[in-house]
């Protein structure tokens, strides 16, 4: 189906250390509204809404339903929920433009981590009756990620403390993040990691709206077509993955045409310096590409947001002439367990 | 271009009981995956992507289990993805894995939907107190039973239709070797009898907790034409949502419930559903639901669905058949409860639903929904393909 879909629009809020005085839908609205003022659009102009968020970061059960209030449903709305990252939001609302269904589509994404111990909460995504019992936290398991890498010669303490300095070089023209320009490497967290090798913990919400054809023309002085979007998953059991590869990213970014063209542009969802070097790798980015130019997920990440955010920080560019095509990435689970990949281009300027 | 015609050529359930202790969660939805693959007579490398879906993590404590359960889907390696949307979950899965087939994004996806609730206690697990929210008071039961008796009162039914409804839908199940509930003894005395447990609302007249699992095998036209066995044709397929609670809402018959009635109905050129439709698979986890979906969904007018249901009508020989399966009162694993009424509708236009089966459904709804009466998910199938 020869469809095409962009993203018209992008918003999102600054990502801060703890938003306690804002409850979910107070975090999300100023985003929904901001992303709606971008293209004149309203609530009820939206074909289709899909959400990416987690009961397990807000503590309850079915923590999303609050959310519509913030949307404004009603009249009723067309729209789905993803327990996942939004970046797999926004690939559900990518289908469901496909099919003609829809012309416009509403994506968002919202986490508050600060309201519990991320690393613990984190856990509970692990196998639940032979790894989270153990409760080995994030941050544990990066470490390993990292310390495979190191083993293997392709990198070392340096290289990764060079990675978090450039990154958050770059977010200090990013007034979202929440890691602005250099910070201390700091101690050992887990070894090898350093407070600097990891993502500070925020709460953040965003948006994107993407439109299809000539709506999306109209919409945006220049649309960032999605030229391809794929996702894979591995296995779950660390121990029968090599963590120094990402498979499953090279295959998504195989998937998304990602290798037919160079990319001027990388945002890659990386909160841990080692991953970076490990989604490097696998996506054959040389030093031509510029990657994290918003700063990436070591200057902001709020969970369940952060893919989503590396999609809309991608766009953006392209939306303002930075960028002809870019990649974006987004991840979930332990170590890089599962992976998108976007590739987004601007017409020719 | 125009949207890729869906089809259902594989189905799967597990057995469905109160606590599955001789599996994992992940042997669980294995075992449905893999009753749906063998129906469809398919292996996993046949699969292109899995979409699964169940309620809320908090259920088996695990989060996101998906990422736990990509080796036990055969999903390594391909794209997975997992929907939430309360209690509506097993039918919005179906729904976003329809879609990507309909967009040619991939030929052939399952899906599967599951809760394992023996792992916790549902009820106390929707009822954690938030700041600054109504409390949901003691499970879904406490919520929902002041909207049934503003339906009472609304309508004028009659205090027995709720026993009637459960007596047929726990009668239905027996006919079903899938359902959680085989209550062989069972009589309308022994339904009107049970403890009041919500007012109005009596134990008999309440859905089980169940652990269980669906799957269903969703392919293209060319891997349709590879079936073995019929295939059940998506002739419409919709969501609604609107929020919790606002001034105005009707929790007897909202909103979102007609509006994505109506949305299935125009794309399967559905003009009276009573009429047109062979046979329903609702989702009633509490007996009143019965008659007050028939009204939100057209089969009956406003103040008119408990009569159908007094006459009969919604037996399985009766003339809308209702349930077939015997339904969420008969079978309760949350996420996959919404996956259940889409399949069993599938089952019957394919006329594979055995002691069950409604002879000759031709078109069958499959409805689902959740939270504070807010989410609603529907498709409507065929046993011949859209538009022939």
């Amino acid at each position: 189906m020869n469809r095409e879909i962009a993203v018209v629009a992008f918003a999102q809020t600054d990502h801060r250390r703890a938003g306690e005085e804002l409850s979910e839908v107070e975090l999300l609205m100023p985003v929904l509204h901001d992303v709606l003022a971008r293209t004149g659009l309203r609530t009820a102009d939206l074909d289709f809404v899909c959400s990416g968020s987690s009961d397990y970061l807000a503590g309850r059960a079915f923590s999303f339903t609050l959310a519509l209030d913030g949307v404004g449903a009603w009249p009723p709305i067309s729209e789905s929920h993803v327990e996942m990252d939004g970046a797999w939001a926004l690939y559900e609302a990518w289908t469901k433009l496909l099919t003609g269904d829809a012309d416009t589509a509403l994506v968002y994404a919202y986490g508050k981590s600060s309201p519990g111990s991320l690393r613990d909460v984190l856990t509970r995504q692990l196998d639940p009756y032979y790894v989270a019992p153990l409760w080995p936290d994030s941050i544990a398991l990066a470490a390993l990620q990292a310390q495979a890498l190191i083993d293997a010669g392709e990198a070392d303490e340096p290289a990764l403390a060079a990675v978090a300095a450039r990154d958050r070089e770059n977010a200090a023209g990013n007034p979202h993040a929440q890691l602005r320009g250099p910070v201390p490497h700091g101690d050992h967290v887990v070894r090898p990691l350093r407070r600097g090798d990891c993502p500070p913990v925020g709460d953040g919400a965003a948006a994107v709206i993407l439109a299809a054809g000539e709506r999306a023309r109209a919409l945006a002085a220049r649309p960032a077509w999605i030229r391809g979007i794929d996702h894979r998953v591995e296995a779950h059991a660390l121990g029968v993955r090599d963590l120094t590869d990402s498979p499953s990213t090279r295959l998504a970014a195989e998937h998304a045409g990602a290798f037919e063209r160079p990319v001027d542009t990388a945002e890659l969802h990386a909160p841990f310096t080692s991953q970076e070097i490990v989604l490097r790798k696998a996506l054959r980015l040389d030093g031509t590409v510029r990657v994290n130019p918003s700063g990436g997920a070591l200057a902001a990440n709020p969970v369940m947001a952060a893919g989503l955010i590396r999609i809309g920080e991608a766009a953006a560019r392209i939306h303002r002439g930075a960028s002809d095509r870019a990649l974006a990435h987004a991840t979930s689970g332990p170590c890089l367990q599962q992976n998108l990949v976007a590739v987004l281009e601007g017409d020719p300027r | 271009m125009s949207k890729e015609p869906v089809a259902v050529v594989g189905v799967g359930q597990t057995k469905h009981v109160a606590a599955r202790r001789d599996v994992s969660i992940a042997g669980l939805v294995r075992e449905a995956a893999r009753r749906a693959l063998d129906d469809a007579e398919l292996t996993w490398a046949d699969v292109d992507a899995v979409v699964i879906g169940k309620a809320p993590d908090f259920f088996e404590g695990v989060m996101m289990p998906e990422l736990y359960l990509a080796d036990a889907l055969g999903a390594v390696g391909k794209p997975l993805l997992r929907v939430h949307t309360a209690g509506s979950v097993g039918g919005s899965t179906a729904l976003v894995a329809a879609t990507q087939v309909a967009a040619r994004v991939h030929r052939t996806v399952l899906t599967v939907a599951f809760e394992k609730q023996s792992e916790s206690n549902a009820m106390w697990g929707l009822s954690l107190p938030i700041p600054f929210q109504q409390p949901l008071l003691a499970g879904a039961g406490g919520f929902f039973a002041p909207h049934v008796r503003a339906y009472m009162r609304r309508s004028g039914a009659p205090d027995g239709i709720g026993s009637l409804v459960a007596y047929k839908d726990r009668r239905n199940a027996l006919k079903n070797p899938y359902a959680h509930l085989h209550e062989h003894d069972i009589t309308l005395e022994k339904v009107q009898a049970s403890p009041m447990l919500w007012d109005p609302i009596r134990y008999s007249e309440t859905c089980p907790s169940s652990d269980g699992a669906c799957a269903m095998v969703l392919t293209d036209r060319a891997g349709a034409a590879r079936s073995p066995r019929p295939a059940a044709w998506v002739h419409g397929g919709a969501m609604r949502s609107e929020p919790t609670l606002f001034a105005g809402k009707d929790f007897v018959s909202p909103r979102a419930g007609r509006d994505c009635a109506a949305d299935v109905y125009r794309q399967a050129g559905v003009t009276d559903p009573r009429r047109d439709i062979d046979a329903v698979e609702m989702y009633v986890p509490f007996s009143w639901y019965e008659p007050m979906w028939l009204e939100n969904l057209g089969f009956a007018a406003e103040g008119e669905g408990w009569k159908l249901t007094e006459a009969g009508v919604t037996e399985l020989d009766g003339d809308l058949p209702v349930n077939m399966s015997g339904g969420v009162l008969s079978t309760n694993p949350i996420g996959a409860s919404g996956m259940i009424r889409f399949a069993e509708a599938a089952l019957q236009v394919r006329g594979q639903a055995g002691e069950h089966q409604v002879d000759g459904a031709r078109r069958a709804l499959g409805h689902a929904y959740g939270g504070g009466s807010q989410f609603f998910a529907m498709w409507l199938v065929g046993s011949a393909p859209p538009d022939a």
